[in-house]
């Protein structure tokens, strides 16, 4: 069943075209990753699967409503002023939620991704893969059948930024949804993705297409074996094609 | 030990000038009516104490109801503007043209306005609107302070503008808010006794009030006296909102 697709949708800014004709189709259940340079429009392109943004031309479907897509971008983006239970319990509430039982879904949210006793911490007294597994549990507390990473690890050291993507593997383990992951980095899309899809520079279109063939989820070993190198290079070569 | 020097310097720098002041007076022989020896004031801060006391809180007392004042019609016209970009178009030139006129300039309206009879209603007045702009301008830069990406979420999530208000702009813009009320605290003691030296009548008996008539009866240390305290009371409020900005910040980020 395919959960949200982008159909030769073009997006016009003031300053130029940022984005297309581009495709994408996206199935239940699937994770993609977004492969590209600044500035090549993938952000562009997960507004527009967001619904946060029409596109010029083209048309976006989208069977995920409204409650069931969640963003988490590259900055934790938490309320200051908020626990990380409160943070996390937010768009339960926005949606009605009476306050005790989105504490409770959020308690379970953060105790998923490895926070259970942080929940009365403010973001400032969190680390930055603290703040981004907050920013996780956030999105993944509504159980959205359609989850976008908007670069989510970008700002956080190799070793943290792993031990998140194993996390956020298990994650969908659990619930399934369809991810689409926006990153820059070859090795990180290629270990997480079962499709990765290259963009070219501004205005952004698909250069390429690599599927993955290793069984889902990942395990760190699979970064040391011949199918990884073989699928990082091909991504690489197409990367260095659209660049050219 | 670096500690002590920090707090010790500058008390050292003003007891060394207090006493250059007072040998020059002593050795030049100045007419204690055009500068008083320090001595002369500080006898004179402690005969006029009560006097100094009581006109200092009048003062206060006015620059305060004037904060109250300002913050309550600052807030409310920065969330009418806020919500509109039209409205803060319209707004913004009329604020900016209030800042920039000098206080001094209508006071004498004010006073006007407020009734002879009611000097202290135009002191009042006219420390508020002095100290109306930096509220107004604070709160209206943090209603629009939000970070964008929350305030996307906040659309994905299918927030109501009440909610959007409520939930984001309004806890956003908390640290602005009190920076504006710090410096306006301080605005409007300026304001308050700029007023009362232009409403010019013994009505609202503040400390300005002090300063002209300790002037016009030559009694020069007890201007001198009036200064120091009015400077104390300034530098006292300043460090208080200041304490109260950061107790405040602290609850609010949780640092």
């Amino acid at each position: 069943m395919t959960i949200a697709a982008l159909e030769a949708v073009e997006v016009d800014y003031p300053r130029g075209r940022a984005l297309g004709p581009f495709d994408l189709s996206l199935e239940a259940g699937e994770i993609v990753a977004l492969v590209g340079p600044s500035g090549c429009g993938k952000s562009t392109a997960l507004r527009l699967l967001a619904g946060l943004e029409a596109p010029t031309r083209g048309t976006v479907r989208r069977a995920a409503g409204r409650g069931e897509t969640s963003v988490v971008f590259q900055a934790a983006t938490l309320a200051p002023w908020l626990s990380a239970a409160a943070n996390v319990a937010l768009p339960l509430e926005l949606a009605g939620l009476p306050r005790a039982r989105a504490r409770a879904q959020a308690l379970e949210a953060l105790g998923r991704v490895g926070l259970a006793g942080a929940e009365n911490a403010r973001p400032a007294q969190l680390s930055g893969g603290m703040a981004m597994r907050v920013s996780l549990a956030r999105a993944l507390v509504t159980r959205p059948r359609l989850l976008l990473l908007d670069e989510p690890f970008a700002a956080l050291d190799e070793i943290t930024r792993r031990a998140l993507a194993d996390d956020v593997l298990v994650l969908w383990t659990e619930l399934k949804p369809a991810i689409v992951f926006v990153t820059h980095n070859v090795e990180e899309a290629v270990y997480m993705a079962e499709r990765v899809v290259v963009m070219t520079p501004g205005p952004g279109r698909a250069a390429g297409e690599t599927a993955i063939d290793a069984a889902m989820p990942r395990l760190p070993r699979f970064r040391t074996t011949a199918p990884f190198r073989h699928a990082a290079e091909a991504v690489s070569n197409q990367l260095a094609a659209a660049m050219a | 030990m670096r500690r002590a020097v920090a707090i010790l310097a500058p008390l050292v720098l003003v007891a060394l000038l207090l006493g250059g002041w007072e040998l020059a007076c002593r050795a030049l022989a100045v007419p204690a009516y055009f500068l008083p020896a320090p001595s002369a004031i500080g006898a004179s801060l402690v005969a006029d104490a009560p006097l100094l006391l009581s006109s200092a809180w009048n003062t206060l007392a006015m620059a305060l109801m004037a904060l109250l004042l300002a913050s309550a019609f600052a807030c409310t016209l920065a969330l009418l503007t806020a919500t509109s970009r039209t409205v803060e178009r319209a707004v913004h030139p009329l604020a900016v043209v209030l800042q920039v006129t000098p206080v001094v300039a209508i006071a004498p309206l004010v006073v006007i306005w407020a009734g002879l009879a009611h000097p202290e209603r135009a002191v009042v007045s006219l420390a508020a609107v002095v100290a109306f702009f930096p509220i107004f301008s604070g709160a209206l830069t943090g209603l629009k302070a939000a970070d964008p990406d929350l305030e996307r979420l906040f659309d994905l999530y299918g927030a109501s503008r009440w909610q959007k208000l409520s939930r984001l702009r309004l806890p956003s813009a908390v640290p602005y808010l009190l920076e504006g009320h710090k410096v306006a605290a301080g605005l409007a003691i300026i304001g308050a006794v700029v007023a009362e030296f232009v409403a010019g009548s013994g009505g609202a008996q503040g400390l300005a009030w002090r300063i002209l008539e300790a002037g016009n009866r030559l009694q020069t240390a007890r201007m001198f006296a009036a200064l120091a305290v009015l400077g104390l009371m300034g530098a006292a409020l300043h460090a208080l909102f200041q304490m109260a900005e950061r107790w405040a910040l602290m609850r609010w980020g949780g640092r």
